[in-house]
């Protein structure tokens, strides 16, 4: 019952799974601040969605979690417009350039090896990065006896001796543009490529390498990751026809109710909590993907039917 | 006189080349299908009767195979090796066309009841409507390659061998019913109909099945094609107005 068939991916399927998916990759992405793209392009293609449907649905339904998790961190100013601007320069040039290498990759046929090592890379070191250093944080605040460290407004690290500097009072940064450009480029890239849109990586990067707070980490990453994504959904419409409207309104549907759950659920953990269990969930999947990679298939052949010309 | 002669053979001929005089009389359910929003599979009968001008030859008994090929499309199989220590995808093979699905049943053993030769010039069995299509050997041991075609899309039950699942009643009427699957893809569908004895095709008959989209899938696959730009913006701002609506419900509720 409730079977679905959907136009462009030409497959049938139960629209109540669907749901579930886009609710609980939702909730996560309230919670973290991240797309959940790089979970539900996984979870798509375990159900039988095409990779190029599933990379750029997955886009689309980052897009509305996106909006809705934004809506939600707005209310508590927690979004810096200024510095999004910047990662969004950056990200759009990445975007194009990694769709492009995608249409090439799937003419080679070996863009599944190639989505599935950036997965393992990417989630492997960014999830090990961040898991240490949470791990560590929450460690040292159990042997302060529960009292927090004393806390500076940001870390300054080598990025903050580069040129061309901008104020972002949101963050309290005074800092170059460079590496948010830099930053915003590789997480275009990466949604063009995974159809993520590279929360897993930018909140991160705007942690460690910008020394943003992390109270308006998640607001500001949502807001560009917007962008970002919608971005790579009307370039993989119009370049491969690909993007699903059916199954991104029931992956929306879903999506958007988990993503205010998750941001409720969100505001009750502590920031280093809150880390560890993004690190262990991207932990999580890029060693279900290396396994993937590493053991023999059960079944070696691989048949891809191509377009009629 | 000599060309009139020729011509009124000529006229004769057909009747002449089913010597037994059997012919298939035959109807479909449906010669439609249209794919809808809550297309689920489809379930097509096929029936017929065998017609014939004199009673029924003693001998060996009449037997009807049916076969159903979904339209072709070109693919390529490929094979995954292992490479530094990763399975990668390292050879392929291409194949000009292929059936995208395909059911054959019978109304007996295919192998009791249709000789090779038969089997090759009418390309019934499955082996031969791939093997047909002729898999250019661009890489070594084409023949495995194309058997993986064969077991991947058993498996997932796109081919099919229904050996005596087509209910034949006293050598004359017969019928069967072939489920389409929910994946289908649009296109002509075909439908053969044989008769055969003593595994010789006595008669043949084809029909056609038309599977289109309709209503929204139809309107949302023309336009991803056509319109590809706006039907991206649409995308979006379906995205956009369902994170909004969501956002606005939740405030309203915590309210």
């Amino acid at each position: 019952m409730f079977q679905l068939y959907l136009p462009i991916a030409e497959v049938s399927v139960n629209a109540f799974l669907l749901l579930g998916i886009g609710g609980i990759v939702g909730f996560l992405s309230g919670m973290f601040g991240v797309g959940g793209g790089f979970l539900i392009t996984p979870f798509l293609l375990f159900i039988g969605i095409p990779p190029g449907v599933a990379v750029a649905t997955g886009a689309n339904q980052v897009v509305a979690s996106s909006i809705s998790g934004v809506l939600a961190q707005l209310k508590r100013k927690a979004v810096d417009f200024r510095m999004g601007l910047v990662l969004l320069i950056g990200g759009l040039i990445g975007s194009w350039a990694g769709v492009r290498v995608f249409s090439w990759m799937t003419a080679l046929g070996q863009v599944d090896l190639f989505v599935q090592l950036s997965y393992v890379l990417f989630l492997g070191l960014i999830g090990g990065m961040m898991f240490f250093e949470s791990a560590r944080a929450i460690l040292r605040s159990r042997r302060h006896g529960g009292a927090p460290p004393i806390r500076r407004a940001h870390i300054h690290t080598w990025v903050h001796g580069l040129p061309f500097k901008m104020k972002f009072r949101a963050s309290g940064l005074y800092i170059s543009v460079l590496p948010p450009l830099a930053v915003g480029a590789l997480v275009g890239f990466l949604a063009g490529i995974m159809g993520v849109g590279g929360g897993f990586i930018l909140v991160p990067a705007m942690i460690y390498v910008l020394g943003m707070p992390t109270k308006v980490v998640i607001g500001t990453s949502l807001f560009q990751i917007i962008f970002v994504t919608g971005f790579t959904t009307v370039v993989h419409a119009v370049n491969s026809h690909t993007v699903d409207m059916m199954l991104a309104l029931l992956l929306i549907i879903g999506g958007v109710i988990g993503a205010q759950l998750g941001t409720m659920a969100g505001t009750r953990l502590k920031a280093e909590q809150l880390r560890i269990l993004l690190a262990a969930m991207v932990l999580a999947v890029a060693i279900k993907i290396a396994f993937d990679l590493l053991l023999q298939p059960s079944e070696l052949f691989s048949v891809t039917p191509m377009a009629l010309p | 006189m000599m060309k009139r002669a020729a011509l009124i053979a000529m006229l004769f001929l057909p009747s002449a080349a089913c010597a037994a005089g059997e012919e298939i009389v035959s109807g479909l359910s449906q010669n439609r299908v249209a794919i809808t929003a809550n297309f689920d599979g489809s379930e097509i009968l096929i029936y017929g009767a065998v017609k014939r001008d004199s009673p029924a030859p003693k001998g060996a008994p009449l037997e009807v195979i049916i076969t159903v090929e979904g339209p072709s499309t070109p693919l390529v199989i490929r094979r995954k090796e292992y490479v530094a220590g990763i399975w990668v995808n390292a050879s392929a093979i291409t194949v000009d066309a292929a059936p995208s699905f395909y059911a054959v049943a019978t109304s007996g053993p295919i192998d009791k009841i249709l000789t090779r030769t038969e089997d090759l010039r009418f390309k019934i069995t499955l082996d031969h409507a791939i093997r047909a299509i002729g898999a250019a050997s661009e890489a070594q041991g084409a023949e495995e390659f194309t058997a993986a075609l064969r077991r991947i899309r058993s498996d997932d039950q796109s081919y099919r061998l229904m050996q005596g699942r087509v209910q034949l009643v006293q050598e004359t009427l017969f019928r069967t019913d072939i489920a389409l699957p929910a994946n289908l893809i649009e296109g002509a569908y075909k439908v053969r109909m044989f008769i055969t004895r003593d595994g010789r095709v006595l008669d043949q008959e084809e029909r056609l099945i038309d599977v289109r989209k309709a209503g929204l899938e139809r309107a949302l696959y023309v336009m991803a094609h056509e319109q590809p730009f706006l039907y991206g913006l649409i995308s979006l701002a379906l995205a956009a107005l369902a994170g909004w609506a969501a956002s606005a419900g939740f405030r309203l509720l915590r309210r």
